[in-house]
């Protein structure tokens, strides 16, 4: 009896959450590409063909003969789409490398703080994330603005006479992205140079090492795991980004996420939508393997 | 580790004050009594007693708030089960795709979440609104409470659990008794994360919601886009205020929490 419910009870504990996702997470892609075949209909639900269970698997065949790649060809032909595929990357990247470049000094110093203070610094990184992503990027609007805040502060210190035209440029969203997912990459820095083994640094410059290369060859390698982790938690929803480039970018930004989200929103066009949303998820389903990956390998150390 | 240099100090310094100036300004300029946010113009709550006739925007916190209870509570109970299945049981058919499905919705552009699961519930003939936002939001925040319990139950002593099933507790009284006083910190914080991520989502709920279902950052946006007023500050500061105070309580909870069960754990070895 208690075999067969403990059987049961472990049973149960993969079942439900496995249920839950196949249905909610995985199954949904399908839906997504199967739609990005159909085409655009003036109807609820505003595609076709629609299938109708009842039509027995004859009727289904005739009308998934209607399916067509007609949407990706769409795709291809207006450059638009391709543009915005291009740029969202390439700001995705660039914000990420300049993530990198603030976040890990920072994670540095945090790894390198008295032992005391280090769950407080720890909570002050993790603190801002709490707060809502749309207050977070709505500040800066104030901040940018030309008569903003950082152009008052500029003009009264006499650093610049002209304001500065920040906001609704690239340089606005590259600003938005590193302030948003700044904690995101400081935090897998932190916790790989936490955990290392300083006496190696020191016998690095023991043996004769200038302190910039032994931190070059023994200190960066060895926290590479954790710029890693914290590049693809950065680039990867970077490249689908919409609020950012929607209230901090210009009309001439294109990215990808705005893109999709204008053609399903102000468009109604359901299929070129699920055609943007599939050939997305292929631009970044090699990251995202790679992240899973990763997870799972730092999740088979902490055992 | 010693030599903390300046660089380190400065840094830090400089990072922080990276991260927490946006947030001060906002709310600093939330008591601003002119409507101009980038003007201070002397002190004022005038847009805090607005927010009170704003009947919509109260419908949309109420609304806002109970998408959040609700997903918030079976994303918790989800995300344990799914923490249980990847930390206890490492060998079942299909657990390479399980640990996809947990880790995946973690850096998914919220754009494809949202469209999917709207497709979905067209698909399947739901009515979109309430429901479908809360389930939605269930969908997505139970992949952090897992995270989030799963580094827990890894640095969890496996032999208290066995001890209990060796002395003849069935595995659902052990879990009871034993597993989930233990992880309960990391329940609870994995609680409070998904309820935050699950008050703030505007792109998932967008997508998902229907006629009459109006979430707060829906509406903080559609003003936003209208531009940048001190009542948007004042709303964002009340949420600010709620966050920052839930954090810190969850944090002291905590705390206590592992203090008492240290304690416990030492007076158990002193018997």
């Amino acid at each position: 009896m208690a075999r067969v419910a403990s059987a049961l009870f472990s049973r149960l504990v993969i079942i439900i959450p496995y249920a839950w996702l196949l249905f909610f997470f995985l199954i949904p892609f399908f839906i997504v590409f199967r739609i990005s075949l159909s085409q655009t209909a003036v109807a609820m639900p505003p595609y076709t063909p629609v299938f109708d269970l009842f039509g027995g698997l004859s009727g289904i065949m005739e009308k998934a003969r209607e399916f067509s790649l007609d949407n990706y060809v769409w795709l291809t032909e207006d450059v638009l789409y391709f543009n915005a595929y291009v740029s969202s990357v390439i700001i995705a990247a660039i914000s990420t490398v300049l993530t990198l470049m603030i976040a890990y000094p920072v994670a540095y110093g945090m790894a390198k703080a008295p032992k005391s203070i280090r769950p407080t610094l720890l909570m002050l990184v993790i603190l801002p994330f709490w707060t809502s992503f749309l207050i977070r990027v709505y500040a800066w609007i104030a901040i940018l603005k030309p008569e903003g805040l950082l152009n008052q502060f500029l003009m009264s210190i006499n650093v610049i006479d002209q304001p500065l035209i920040i906001l609704n440029t690239n340089w606005a969203i590259y600003i938005g992205i590193v302030y948003s997912y700044l904690p995101f990459m400081v935090l897998p820095i932190y916790s790989s140079l936490e955990k290392m083994d300083h006496t190696l640094t020191e016998a690095a410059l023991d043996l004769g090492c200038t302190p910039f290369s032994a931190f070059w060859q023994v200190t960066f390698p060895l926290s590479l795991a954790g710029v890693v982790a914290g590049c693809l938690l950065v680039f990867i929803p970077a490249v689908g980004e919409f609020v950012i480039p929607d209230l901090l970018g210009g009309s001439e930004t294109l990215m990808i996420g705005k893109t999709l989200w204008n053609e399903f929103n102000a468009n109604r066009d359901w299929p070129v939508s699920s055609a943007v949303a599939t050939i997305l998820l292929l631009i970044l389903v090699i990251p995202i393997v790679f992240f899973q990956n990763a997870q799972a390998k730092a999740d088979g150390e902490g055992r | 580790m010693g030599n903390w240099s300046r660089f380190n100090i400065a840094s830090i310094v400089l990072g922080f004050g990276f991260l927490y100036l946006p947030i001060v300004l906002l709310v600093i300029f939330s008591f601003n009594e002119s409507k101009l946010v980038t003007v201070w113009a002397g002190f004022s709550t005038k847009w805090y007693a607005q927010l009170w006739h704003n009947q919509a925007l109260l419908d949309a916190a109420w609304v806002t708030i109970r998408v959040a209870l609700i997903s918030a509570t079976c994303a918790t109970v989800l995300g344990t089960l799914a923490a249980l299945a990847l930390v206890r049981y490492t060998r079942f058919r299909g657990r390479m795709l399980f640990s996809g499905m947990v880790y995946a919705p973690l850096v998914m552009p919220e754009v494809i979440t949202g469209l999917s699961l709207l497709l979905l519930f067209v698909a399947i003939g739901l009515d979109r609104g309430f429901w479908t936002i809360t389930l939605a939001h269930i969908t997505f925040t139970m992949c952090f409470v897992a995270v989030v319990v799963q580094s827990r139950l890894l640095s969890f002593d496996q032999s208290i659990e066995e001890a209990a099933l060796d002395l003849g507790a069935t595995p659902v009284r052990t879990f009871f008794a034993i597993t989930l006083p233990v992880i309960a910190p990391a329940v609870f914080s994995g609680w409070v994360l998904a309820f935050t991520l699950s008050l703030d989502d505007l792109v998932i709920s967008s997508f998902t919601t229907g006629p009459g279902a109006t979430t707060l950052p829906m509406k903080i946006y559609s003003q936003v886009r209208l531009g940048v007023t001190p009542e948007i500050n004042a709303i964002c500061t009340i949420l600010i205020g709620i966050v920052a105070i839930g954090v810190v309580v969850a944090s002291v909870v905590t705390k206590q929490r592992e203090a008492q069960r240290e304690r416990d754990e030492r007076a158990a070895f002193a018997q």
